[in-house]
């Protein structure tokens, strides 16, 4: 197991983002590094020194990448709507630039229910791709949200959103940067209700100490890797102060061991009416299920729609990408004219994800350039690009870019 | 007609929680029953009797927290600068304490004069769970179920977006604001959202009739019903249902994150929302900040028998609409035409400046003495008669040529209600509008 570790620290150290990285482990964590493998979710600085307790929640066994001959397997679920449209791009681009990942193509949707095996595959692969799958409203309530299922038996606990304003797209506000951190896995969406009474439904929303403080500590654990200053807490805790005041206990006490952090809190209603006003003043926030829903909808169209922010859910084990707002994009579907942008740039993160840097900068790169120099732009951002045209576009813009294979 | 309001008065002794029942089966007698104050020409017959003593107007104030005591004060002052028959009777509520004895006060006055005017009472996080939400004890022991909030594009605000015109239809007194909550196993914490049909139906109800009055040709629920399918879901059912009555009026419906990122996009689409209570909660604040901000959105919140105004100042009552009126025009040209803003909106105006505004605006124009004199060549002169507490009198005005000030030319009494109605009679400026201005003809 070491000399495989040790192969994955190199590559750790040699990670172009561009920063320097201070390998200052303490010997006794890199002891427990070795003994016991750390691959923290996100790549970048090392583990804090902290307390024996955190570094044991900390240090937990990650299964080595399904990466046969130096080529990675991800799981791809195309889903409804534009999702398969978007996946077969993904596919073609990742085939044009020669990025060493295969994908195991699992068909979940509307008219095929295959959701055991795609969760099979996720655990085998430890990634995935992943389109919206469609809930039927007018299936039984026993019927589960596919999505939903998705997330909480691999328990993708943190829903993670940069919803960032892109340069070469217009809109309202400009200057927008913010990261939501969203609670995935319980909160309103633990689909448990009832009727004792007919004609009285009781929808119970679960909020546990363990999972805020683990929402709360992925939280904090970000802002500080990707340098941010301060962390917002959204809440609507005068109303439920049991629920809701729990979740704002924990993330207080988490905020207490990273005193460098600023934290604060905002009621769920104030929030958003200060995103419209003035989006600029948020940085990090974190926040319950419904909440992030939600807000992190209404940052999207701060920044310019749906077919533009790309989405991350990260559990301890598993990583799932998909675009930031699970949209099926029904009503566009195989029409061309959906926005790849979201998938594309969720792929990126994928990449990132399994440390094939290098191919995420250029792909990124030549999404960005696709969108503020060649200024195609598709339907959804007032252009009359096709979807095709925009990644016909990004596949040249990869290949401008000059010839950079191999070498990593 | 006696029948209805011998029933309602009826009502009115019989608990509110009851009458959510008995008014679904009364309505088929009325068009619109089952109404309130709020109500316009329709159901004027149908109102119970007002708590109105020598054509004076009670209603309760509670200035509440923050600047709400400030704001209403200047309410007061308003109100009483422009001769406005409303006497306020002002109920202190403390939401330092535990006792529920203040809020109880609060709920006896306003049952007591059918109306009220109040302020945000805030809600201390660190007091015991036990310690309801005071905003919220009020409206569900009023059984004020419908919160209605109207989002509209003001003219002299520069906001982002332009024309929005979105009428909020807010549940209020279930879902998420139950306040029903236990740790049965601990750390575990479980919040209950209710969702009844009775209640799904009678905000149904209210919206498509609210829409129907307003002219309004689309309603759209708001709900997460592919998560929630049982309780949202009946929510969407007794809205599709009630839609189905309402032939003339498209009915359709968005999920609330959808919905909040159109809200961000493209408000204009939307014309008359219904929800349940948090998506209400959250979407009338994206609105608000939309058009400009909380300080201009007013907010009312409607029960079977009692009203209670909030944010901003409100009177639907048939007598005092020339008063209302009056008064909002007279915000309406501060804000527009003299543009003097608070900070929120980017101004440096105080609050009493704009008050100050407000006041001088109605003075020249509304509500006031005039005296003119004799008719000179030159001087256009418009005849009218309008009703002054239900007396006909013969109101004549001259319209001075640009530049003179009215209150030297006017010679005779005359009581001018609002700037509208002055354009319109004149006939100056065919489309009413950059005709006068801070009290001069331009």
């Amino acid at each position: 197991m070491s000399p495989g570790k040790t192969i994955d620290l190199h590559l750790f150290l040699c990670c172009d983002c561009g920063r320097k990285l201070q390998v200052s482990l303490s010997p006794s964590c890199l002891f427990v590094f070795f003994d016991i493998p750390v691959v923290p979710p996100l790549f970048g600085s090392p583990l804090p020194p902290s307390t024996q307790t955190r570094l044991y929640s900390l240090c937990v066994l990650q299964p080595p990448p399904a990466k046969y001959g130096g080529r990675h397997t991800v799981t791809l679920i195309p889903g409804d709507g534009i999702g398969p449209e978007l996946s077969g791009y993904v596919q073609e681009l990742f085939r044009f630039c020669c990025v060493p990942v295969d994908f195991e193509v699992v068909n979940v949707d509307s008219a095929e229910d295959d959701i055991t095996n795609a969760i099979m595959a996720i655990r085998r692969n430890g990634v995935a791709l992943k389109g919206n799958i469609e809930t039927n409203h007018n299936l039984p309530s026993s019927y589960k949200s596919r999505n939903n299922l998705l997330r909480t038996t691999l328990d993708l606990y943190a829903n993670v959103i940069h919803c960032q304003s892109l340069p070469g797209v217009r809109t309202r506000h400009s200057n927008v940067d913010i990261l939501i951190i969203r609670e995935n896995t319980e909160g309103e969406y633990s689909s448990l209700e009832h009727e004792n009474v007919p004609g009285v439904v009781e929808c119970l929303k679960i909020i546990t100490r363990s999972k805020s403080l683990r929402i709360a500590d992925y939280a904090f654990k970000t802002a500080r890797e990707k340098g941010r200053s301060r962390v917002t807490a959204v809440h609507k805790a005068n109303i439920m102060k049991l629920g809701d005041g729990l979740f704002l206990e924990c993330c207080r006490e988490v905020a207490s061991g990273y005193p460098e952090i600023t934290f604060d809190s905002m009621i769920v209603d104030n929030t958003t009416m200060q995103l419209v006003s003035r989006p600029q003043q948020f940085d990090v926030m974190v926040m319950p299920n419904l909440y992030g829903n939600v807000v992190s909808n209404v940052c999207a169209g701060l920044v310019g729609g749906p077919g533009l922010v790309p989405g991350a859910n990260y559990g301890k084990d598993y990583a799932v990408f998909e675009t930031g707002t699970r949209n099926t994009g029904k009503s566009i579907a195989n029409c061309n004219k959906a926005n790849p942008t979201a998938m594309l740039l969720a792929s990126c993160l994928l990449l990132d994800h399994v440390k094939l840097h290098a191919y995420a900068q250029i792909i990124r790169g030549a999404i960005l350039s696709t969108l503020s120099e060649a200024q195609l732009h598709t339907a959804d951002l007032g252009g009359h690009s096709s979807t095709s045209d925009v990644v016909q576009s990004i596949m040249d813009a990869v290949q401008s870019a000059g010839p950079r294979t191999l070498s990593m | 007609m006696a029948a209805h309001s011998s029933l309602l008065s009826v009502f009115k002794i019989i608990n509110p929680r009851w009458n959510g029942r008995i008014g679904n089966t009364v309505k088929v007698f009325g068009t619109t029953f089952t109404s309130h104050r709020n109500k316009t020409s329709l159901t004027r017959e149908n109102i119970p009797p007002p708590a109105k003593y020598g054509g004076r107007h009670t209603v309760t104030l509670i200035p509440g927290d923050g600047i709400g005591p400030e704001l209403l004060s200047h309410v007061k002052e308003v109100f009483r600068f422009s001769c406005v028959p409303v006497d306020f009777e002002v109920v202190q509520v403390n939401s330092a304490m535990e006792g529920e004895d203040d809020i109880m006060n609060a709920i006896t006055a306003i049952r007591r004069n059918g109306v009220a005017l109040k302020g945000n009472i805030e809600t201390k996080h660190t007091l015991p769970p036990s310690v309801k939400s005071r905003n919220n004890v009020l409206r569900t022991t009023l059984d004020l179920y419908a919160n209605v909030m109207h989002c509209q594009s003001l003219p002299g605000v520069q906001t982002r977006h332009q024309n929005i015109d979105i009428m909020i239809i807010r549940e209020n007194t279930e879902g998420e604001y139950s306040s029903l909550e236990h740790e049965s196993v601990s750390g575990v914490v479980e919040s209950l959202k209710i969702i009844t049909r009775n209640n799904s139906l009678r905000i149904a109800d209210y919206a498509f009739r609210l829409a129907r009055e307003k002219g309004r040709r689309r309603v759209t629920a708001v709900h997460k019903a592919n998560i929630m399918k049982l309780g949202d879901g009946l929510f969407l059912q007794c809205c599709k249902e009630v839609a189905s009555g309402y032939p003339d009026i498209t009915f359709d419906s968005m999920i609330v994150d959808n919905t909040t990122m159109q809200l961000v996009s493209k408000p204009q689409q939307f014309d008359v929302m219904v929800m349940p209570n948090l998506y209400g909660n959250v979407v009338s604040n994206v609105c608000a900040g939309l058009v400009g901000g909380p300080g201009l959105v007013p907010g009312a919140n409607y029960g079977q028998d009692y009203a209670v105004f909030e944010t901003a100042y409100k009177e639907h009552r048939k007598e005092l609409y020339e008063h209302a009126s009056s008064i909002r025009n007279a915000v309406s040209i501060t804000m527009n035409e003299t543009r003097l803003h608070t900070a929120d909106l980017g101004g440096q105006g105080t609050t009493s400046e704009v008050v100050q505004s407000i006041m001088r605006v109605i003075q020249t124009t509304c509500c006031s003495h005039w005296t003119c004199p004799r008719p000179t060549p030159g001087i256009l002169t418009c005849q009218r008669s309008s009703g002054v507490n239900s007396a006909q009198t013969t109101v004549t005005f001259n319209c001075a040529s640009p530049g003179v000030s009215l209150a030297s030319a006017a010679s005779r009494k005359v009581w001018i209600y609002s700037v509208c109605q002055i354009k319109e009679l004149c006939g100056v400026n065919p489309d009413g509008r950059n005709c006068w201005s801070q009290g001069r003809w331009t």
